[in-house]
């Protein structure tokens, strides 16, 4: 095993646990590491510095940044790929594996890419494989080996890494970042009565004060005594990556036990930006090179991880920061050979070696050896969540950065911190405590008459503008983009920084403009003549950091509808099916045997997924009226009628039967999958166009179960558990309802209707009593030859009785005259839905018909879909079609042209195996009792 | 995801709510011509800036609500 041969005594502020040391693997061999290290550190600590090979040229690549945006440190653990290596703890036993190296991290065979690097220049893709175009697949497949990245299983993920969690909260403050100015905001708004969320992505609270000094670490510690007294929620490694409209902010919460990652979806009344600053890298020969490091990365190896970053090293340094970071390497025993002061106007030209660092070139040629160059140029604002928030980011040049224009930003978005100003720690926590208060009134959580906290301003320090030194370096690191690049683009014309971004991609890896944005931005203003101000910025988009799929997409969760008689089908073999969110019946091993036992005898099938709406009030009429294209205004207590609905356009929209119960009590159907659109339908009626109408509308779809019960001796069977309801012919007519007693079940509603086209009764009774009802209906039958049918088979039954299926036999654009409903049709009853468009259809006589079809060879089931052509023109198409048990034949529905439509017609239908058959058009669209006397018998 | 007032639940999330659009005031079916009543069914203002519109509160009260937002910034109040 490797020894920890760089790891430093101990630190004041480390975040190791020296008492709980663990092995981990790297690319097969086996490291050690303390609880509280993260791969990077852990490895760096066994004097490893090269963590992967870079995008484009493979070059070796080490530590930058030491934080979650180092773009040098991406590695795969597991099953999982693009592990962010400088932010996840190691684990005891974890497998971490170099990414997209061959055949090894040391020696990788691409890196011959740099040798042909002036054949990969900016835009190379566009360039290169652009022509000849055939030839794009060929090239596809090519490049794909050489994309960059980890692996995916094929195998089924562990259930720590598939299982992914959501969580809705409510606090009155958000806190985006746990520096100093986002623990004092949150401790300030805890203390003015608010509920609080503080959100940090580093495992620990305290931002820079954690690497500061012995008053940083001291102050740090009175924060966080505070902040615990508080009663704010705490969440680290937990990222807000977006900031959306009426402020809802989108966190991603990581390093969970059980859940790999959770969305946090958050309704805040005050969000408060305060992300401190990101360190800007600074644009040189090498500076791409393992051992090139910025100033706040030497600061957590030596300060939270007690790792010695180097032996010897040059530091180029332009603020404190950079100072501090020499005394920090003195203290670490790290030899300062050399300490450049860009302050001075000294620079480093170029970092020596490949591999790693082995000297820098000054200015002038003099070189130094040294294995560590660390240079502090200057800050970035990551001011991504206040320019979602509406903020437009102005470039100040005495500071070298951006702020936020407050002008732009709502009143529920505060910025706090690093992102506004420097200043004393004294001065930031003062700022960030009115911050905090105003947050805290601005969210109501104060009383209205408090006035608005006085937040100070903050002061603004000077700082050189250092983008880059006197020779190309890496500009984006993630992208392998340079600085040779950007100007290429430029020449090139494309001197926009968002079109360059486009074509050299930079800013587009994993780092995502963190840290190499303004970079970017300086070298394309400089490259065409323009300020920074004047070339302007890329658009910032959430996310703001990775989000895995699975997190957006949450627990699997959908809901699934059983009737109460499931349990029945369960035990029977009932094959499912699943319509929208029900699991209903679909057969039970022998749909064309079901179809014939209701033609011959009697079975019964579970409609529950029916919708059913109970609907009271006197005006009632003048809804069914207004809803269905039929008269509804003499309907009597004790009759059904069948009612179809179309919407303002004529299309047709739902069907089925509803019946008067009482003088002012009707109960409508509606097809199953219409059952919550018809609802909410009916109610748009009555609440908008007809809010004086005295309607109560109660969905009571699944307060019935509901049982058809179809046959010729489903009066036989139904007189057998029907208690006071005269069920002959003469009593209870086809279309009529009653209201009774089955099976000993009280209230229990039985039409007599027909969709099978056999006599039957369709019984609505209390769910709960769905499942002894059914049973008992069942065991009631047994020697009439009862049987259980499912869907298919009453599919069948329909198809032969020629009933339409709204949706099936008719789609978006069918209008009821083309559904062959023009006997239901009432033009003359006055207004109602649809009315117009069907009087202009009836004028024009409609385009199509829906038609019943045979094929002339009657073995032959055309596919549904399949379609109608005449004259090398489609003309229709199949829209039901079925082998009918009752007739040994094909039978179809089918929607043609009118003029293919009468009777008798030959059509040929294509069918989707590209034969052409003969079919004829039938008399009636019913193929069996088309005159109706089964269902009124 | 925006918030939309609810008179009757409070501010609720959009998500909770069917979308209805401009609501578009029915033309007397007597006397509608087909321009009219197509302008009815499909013609929509869709401007840049404050609309009326309708939603539904489908996951609360069920009732039917007309508020006023500004397409182009989401600011969203009761007409």
């Amino acid at each position: 095993m490797k020894r920890q041969t760089r790891r430093l005594d101990r630190q004041p502020g480390e975040v190791i646990d020296r008492g709980s040391p663990l092995e981990f693997g790297w690319n097969g061999r086996s490291y050690p590491a303390y609880a509280g290290d993260t791969i990077a550190s852990a490895l760096a600590a066994c004097g490893e510095r090269v963590f992967s090979r870079s995008f484009k040229y493979h070059r070796p690549r080490g530590l930058l940044t030491a934080s979650y945006t180092d773009p040098g440190c991406i590695v795969q653990v597991g099953d999982e790929p693009n592990v962010r290596g400088a932010h996840r703890l190691a684990e005891p036993g974890m497998d971490v594996r170099s990414q997209d190296t061959w055949p090894s991290l040391v020696f990788d065979v691409k890196a011959a890419n740099e040798l042909v690097g002036r054949f990969l220049p900016a835009g190379f893709y566009y360039k290169t494989f652009i022509r000849p175009r055939p030839l794009w697949p060929t090239y596809e497949r090519v490049l794909r080996r050489f994309s960059h990245g980890g692996v995916v299983s094929p195998d089924p993920l562990s259930p720590e890494l598939s299982s992914y969690d959501k969580r809705q909260v409510h606090p009155d403050v958000l806190v985006a970042g746990g520096g100093p100015a986002g623990m004092t905001s949150a401790v300030a708004a805890a203390r003015a009565g608010a509920r609080v969320m503080l959100v940090e992505e580093e495992h620990s609270l305290g931002g820079h004060l954690r690497w500061g000094d012995k008053a940083d670490l001291a102050a740090l510690h009175d924060l966080r005594s505070l902040l615990a007294a508080s009663g704010v929620e705490v969440l680290t490694n937990s990222v807000v990556f977006g900031r959306y409209d009426h402020n809802h902010v989108a966190i991603v919460q990581r390093g969970l036990t059980h859940v790999y990652e959770r969305l946090v979806k958050a309704r805040a009344k005050t969000l408060v930006v305060a992300p401190g600053l990101i360190e800007r890298p600074y644009v040189f020969a090498g500076n791409d090179v393992p051992g090139v490091m910025l100033s706040t990365a030497v600061r957590r190896l030596i300060n939270l991880y007690a790792v010695k970053p180097g032996d010897r090293a040059v530091v180029l340094t332009a603020n404190p920061q950079g100072d501090a970071a020499v005394v920090d390497l003195e203290r670490a025993g790290v030899e300062v050979a050399h300490v450049v002061d860009a302050r001075g106007g000294d620079d480093l030209v170029r970092v020596l070696g490949r591999g790693g660092v082995k000297g820098v070139e000054l200015v002038g040629g003099h070189r130094i050896e040294c294995d560590l160059v660390v240079t502090a140029v200057g800050w970035t604002a990551p001011l991504t969540l206040l320019t979602m928030a509406g903020t437009v980011a102005a470039y100040d040049s005495r500071a070298a950065r951006y702020f936020p224009g407050t002008a732009t930003l709502p009143d529920d978005a505060l910025p706090a911190g690093g992102v506004v100003g420097d200043g004393t720690l004294d001065e930031l926590v003062a700022h960030a405590d009115a911050v905090g208060r105003e947050a805290a009134r601005r969210a109501g959580s104060m009383s209205r008459r408090e006035p608005a906290a006085e937040i100070p301003a903050l002061p603004v320090d000077a700082h050189p503008e250092l983008f880059h030194g006197p020779t190309h370096g890496i500009v984006d690191f993630s992208e392998d983009v340079s600085s040779r690049d950007l100007l290429t683009a430029v020449e090139e014309g494309y001197s926009s920084a968002e079109l360059a971004k486009r074509y050299t991609t930079a800013t587009m890896g994993p780092t995502q403009g963190k840290l190499e944005s303004v970079n970017v931005v300086a070298i394309i203003a400089e490259a065409t003549g323009r300020t920074i101000s004047q070339t302007g910025t890329t658009t910032w988009r959430p996310p703001y950091a990775p989000v895995t799929l699975g997190a957006l997409a949450g627990r699997h969760r959908e809901p699934v509808r059983y009737s109460p008689m499931h349990p029945w089908h369960e035990r029977h073999g009932a094959a499912p099916l699943v319509a929208g969110a029900w699991i209903r019946p679909d057969h039970y091993g022998d749909p064309a045997g079901e179809v014939l036992a209701v033609r011959k005898r009697v079975g019964i099938i579970d409609v529950t997924p029916i919708g059913k709406l109970d609907l009271r009030g006197p005006d009632v009429p003048k809804l069914l009226n207004l809803l269905y294209v039929n008269r509804w205004s003499k309907l009597e207590v004790g009759r059904v009628r069948y009612g179809v609905m179309c919407a303002e356009d004529g299309v047709v929209l739902d069907d089925g039967v509803t019946g008067r119960l009482g003088d002012q009590h009707y109960l409508m159907s509606t097809t199953s999958s219409g059952a919550a659109s018809v609802w909410e339908w009916v109610e748009s009626w009555l609440q908008t166009e007809h809010p004086g109408w005295q309607v109560h509308v109660t969905p009571v779809t699944t307060s019935y179960a509901s049982i058809n019960v179809a046959g010729p001796r489903s009066r036989e069977l139904l007189g057998r558990v029907v208690a006071e309801i005269d069920l002959t012919p003469q009593a209870f007519p086809y279309m009529h309802v009653r209201t009774g007693r089955v099976a000993g079940v009280d209230g229990c509603v039985l039409w007599r209707i027909g969709f099978t086209g056999e006599l039957s009764f369709e019984l609505h009774v209390p769910a709960s009593y769905g499942l002894h009802v059914w049973e008992t209906l069942l065991d009631s039958g047994n020697d009439l030859g009862v049987r259980a049918f499912g869907i298919e088979a009453q599919r069948i039954l329909r198809l032969e009785k020629g009933h339409l299926i709204v949706g099936q036999d008719t789609d978006g654009l069918t209008q009821a005259f083309s559904a062959g409903l023009d006997g239901l049709i009432r033009l003359d009853k006055g207004d109602f839905v649809g009315r117009s468009e069907l009087v202009w259809q009836a004028e024009a006589a409609a385009e199509s018909r829906l038609v019943g079809l045979h094929p002339n060879d009657a073995s032959v089931v055309p596919e549904e879909g399949s379609q109608l052509i005449e004259a090398g023109v489609i003309c229709g198409r199949v829209t039901s079609s079925r082998w009918s048990p009752t007739l040994h034949r094909s039978i179809c529905l089918a929607q043609v042209a009118t003029e293919f439509a009468e009777p008798g017609t030959l059509v040929t239908v294509r069918l989707p195996d590209g034969r052409s058959v003969p079919a004829t058009v039938t008399e009636h669209l019913a193929s069996v009792d088309p005159e109706g006397a089964r269902l009124r018998g | 995801m925006i918030l939309i007032p609810c008179p009757w639940c409070g501010s609720r999330d959009a998500g909770e709510f069917a979308y209805g659009g401009e609501p578009t005031p029915r033309p007397d079916p007597r006397t509608a011509t087909r321009e009219q009543w197509r302008g009815y069914l499909y013609l929509r203002n869709n401007v840049a800036g404050w609309t009326t519109e309708r939603w539904y509160h489908r996951m609360g009260c069920r009732r039917y609500l007309t508020v006023q937002r500004n397409t182009v910034t989401n600011e969203v109040r009761q007409p």
